[in-house]
């Protein structure tokens, strides 16, 4: 009983201790939260003023409907990350079940070859991405940017270790009942991986709601732009308006927020699961 | 011995119709495989692997982007010359090797941090969803915020500096000597959490009673973490010191937004180079041959990292 009690107490000593390290890991967004609320002359002000004095909801409205079309780049960011994460999960977990679970020759070859492209950085192929966008017509469409990031190795690879784990023996039982591949897919393995599918989903949703790389080589128009681009080009137009870019990268970071936290069980899993990385 | 015979027997009958089976369904069998993966090999060829060709093929050209490739000349190994005599580009290199410094730092935070989380605290999953939040957010954020952050005079990192005493604090990112160094933090701190999750998720995999053991001989805490905990996660370390590597190299994002690789070239990095002698100057033959060289070193990497991996991992 005694021991069990001093086990407790060295046990909240360290949850403090670690919840204090992790302020350090939230502090940023913290003042990134609060000094979107404040009136622009506080928001340097020091000690920091964590709980705005004066709280400005209008910095909010200023950005949303203000000089910039924030909420077609608002539109344009839902609109190319759903398509690219519905793509992107149909392609991998089609060659996640081929790789996986179909027999056939050059298999391995093949998947080596998919995983071998991990090690490209994307920097090292623009300039020829960007030659052959402009000979296809896909430079500086939505279409261009969804494709681009439509053919996940890491996606593959991920839902390929979930795949793997399903016995081969419910692929054969179906297959001796006459059923093809593809039923086999789509009535079997689908539906037994919705976790594993839903964890690449939000994955490749975040990857893609994130990506900044994508949208400023390979898009042009600013009717076109995403959010990544939009709060990048006003916080360096808007100079010295901290409080408003501050509340437009509230605005571009909490979508993400959101799933996350709705999501994390899966997110922290197929991480671990996949030790996949953005 | 009949009866072992008998099984023999058995045995090769079924394994003679299942290889019947199996090649009266082989065509469809490769059909259905083909198929299933030609999108995802149709997509890395053409966006990928076609792509690594072309900038091969432009690498031993002149070209300049805005004159069209007619104009281009073939050049040899004329880039490549250049490139060792181009001093940002050696630096860029340079700022590469020391960005790769945050790997192994971030690892041994991290596997500090996923220790004492495994074990010793409460709310498990709540640690785990704050140490993570970086790693969710925009790019492009987190380098807007940590530029006010680090802000030279009024940033509240430096007043923080100021009040506890410092009175020259760095100048951070408008400090040559402090920029790559501010890169550095960041990019730890966003780090951190999935080299924490790989961790955790390594220590469940370590059989409990190799420490119920040594418990018994009255290992000490510090003991165990040596002599078990970190020899059993040698592959997790493997797995993230080579993807860390990767990833290191690949670093675009932060830098683009954060510094724009300067002040001068004190946080340019290979990719970012390539970028910008690319986009910004036009050199399209030049930026080719500096992304061939930039995966020539990956592949070197790499394979050291393999053949390193035998001597140094223990499974």
């Amino acid at each position: 009983m005694n021991r069990l009690r001093r086990l407790n107490t060295k046990k909240v000593i360290i949850t403090i201790i670690m919840f204090a390290i992790g302020l350090l890991f939230l502090m940023p967004f913290i003042w990134m939260l609060s000094a979107s609320l404040k009136a622009e002359t506080n928001v340097f002000s020091y000690p920091i003023e964590w709980i705005p004095s004066d709280w400005k909801w209008d910095n909010y409205r200023r950005v949303w409907f203000g000089e910039q079309p924030f909420i077609l780049y608002y539109w344009n960011s839902i609109k190319v990350t759903v398509l690219t994460t519905l793509l992107s999960v149909t392609v991998s977990a089609l060659a996640a079940y081929g790789f996986s679970k179909i027999h056939f020759k050059g298999r391995n070859v093949l998947f080596l070859i998919v995983l071998a492209t991990f090690l490209i950085p994307a920097q090292a192929i623009l300039v020829p991405q960007f030659m052959m966008y402009r000979v296809l017509n896909l430079f500086d469409t939505h279409l261009g940017l969804i494709l681009l990031n439509s053919f996940s190795v890491l996606g593959t690879f991920l839902l390929r270790q979930f795949f793997s784990s399903i016995q081969d023996d419910y692929i054969d039982a179906a297959k001796m009942d006459g059923a093809s591949h593809f039923t086999i897919f789509y009535k079997v393995v689908v539906p037994m991986m919705v976790p594993a599918i839903s964890t690449y989903a939000i994955l490749r949703f975040i990857w893609t709601w994130n990506d900044y790389q994508g949208p400023l080589i390979f898009l042009r128009s600013d009717h076109l732009s995403t959010i990544q681009l939009a709060i990048e080009r006003f916080s360096t137009s808007s100079g010295e308006l901290y409080s408003l870019i501050m509340a437009g990268s509230v605005s571009a970071i909490l979508p993400l927020i959101i799933i996350f936290i709705i999501g994390q069980k899966y997110v922290i899993e197929g991480i671990a699961r996949g030790g996949v990385k953005g | 011995m009949a009866e072992n015979e008998a099984t023999t027997a058995y045995q090769s009958n079924t394994q003679k119709q299942q290889l019947g089976r199996f090649k009266s369904t082989k065509f469809k069998e490769n059909f259905a495989g083909y198929m299933f993966v030609a999108p995802m090999l149709i997509g890395t060829t053409v966006l990928i692997i076609i792509p690594i060709f072309i900038a091969l093929a432009v690498s031993f050209t002149d070209w300049v982007f805005i004159s069209g490739f007619q104009s281009a000349d073939f050049v040899g190994l004329e880039n490549f010359r250049n490139m060792v005599q181009d001093e940002p580009f050696i630096q860029s290199v340079v700022n590469n090797i020391w960005l790769i410094l945050a790997v192994p730092l971030t690892m041994v935070l991290s596997l500090v941090l996923a220790v004492v989380i495994n074990k010793n605290v409460y709310f498990k999953g709540f640690f785990k969803v704050i140490y993570f939040m970086p790693y969710i957010s925009s790019i492009v954020a987190i380098a807007i915020v940590f530029q006010l952050l680090f802000h030279p005079s009024y940033g509240p990192i430096n007043e923080f500096l100021m009040s506890i005493g410092i009175d020259n604090p760095p100048k951070w990112l408008a400090d040559s000597d402090w920029a790559l160094v501010s890169v550095i933090i960041i990019t730890v701190w966003t780090s951190i959490g999935f080299n924490l999750i790989i961790y955790l998720a390594g220590l469940q995999n370590i059989p409990a009673d190799l420490y119920e053991a040594a418990e018994m001989d009255g290992a000490s805490a510090w003991v165990k973490f040596k002599n078990i905990t970190v020899p059993m996660l040698s592959p997790t370390t493997f797995f993230l010191l080579i993807t860390g590597i990767i990833y290191s190299f690949k670093s675009f994002e932060l830098i683009v937004v954060l510094t724009e690789g300067g002040p001068g070239y004190s946080t340019s990095v290979i990719v970012y180079y390539l970028y910008e002698q690319a986009f910004e100057n036009l050199k399209s033959g030049y930026a080719s041959a500096i992304a061939i060289t930039l995966l020539g070193m990956l592949l070197v990497i790499t394979a050291i990292q393999w053949i390193g991996q035998k001597k140094w991992v223990n499974y």
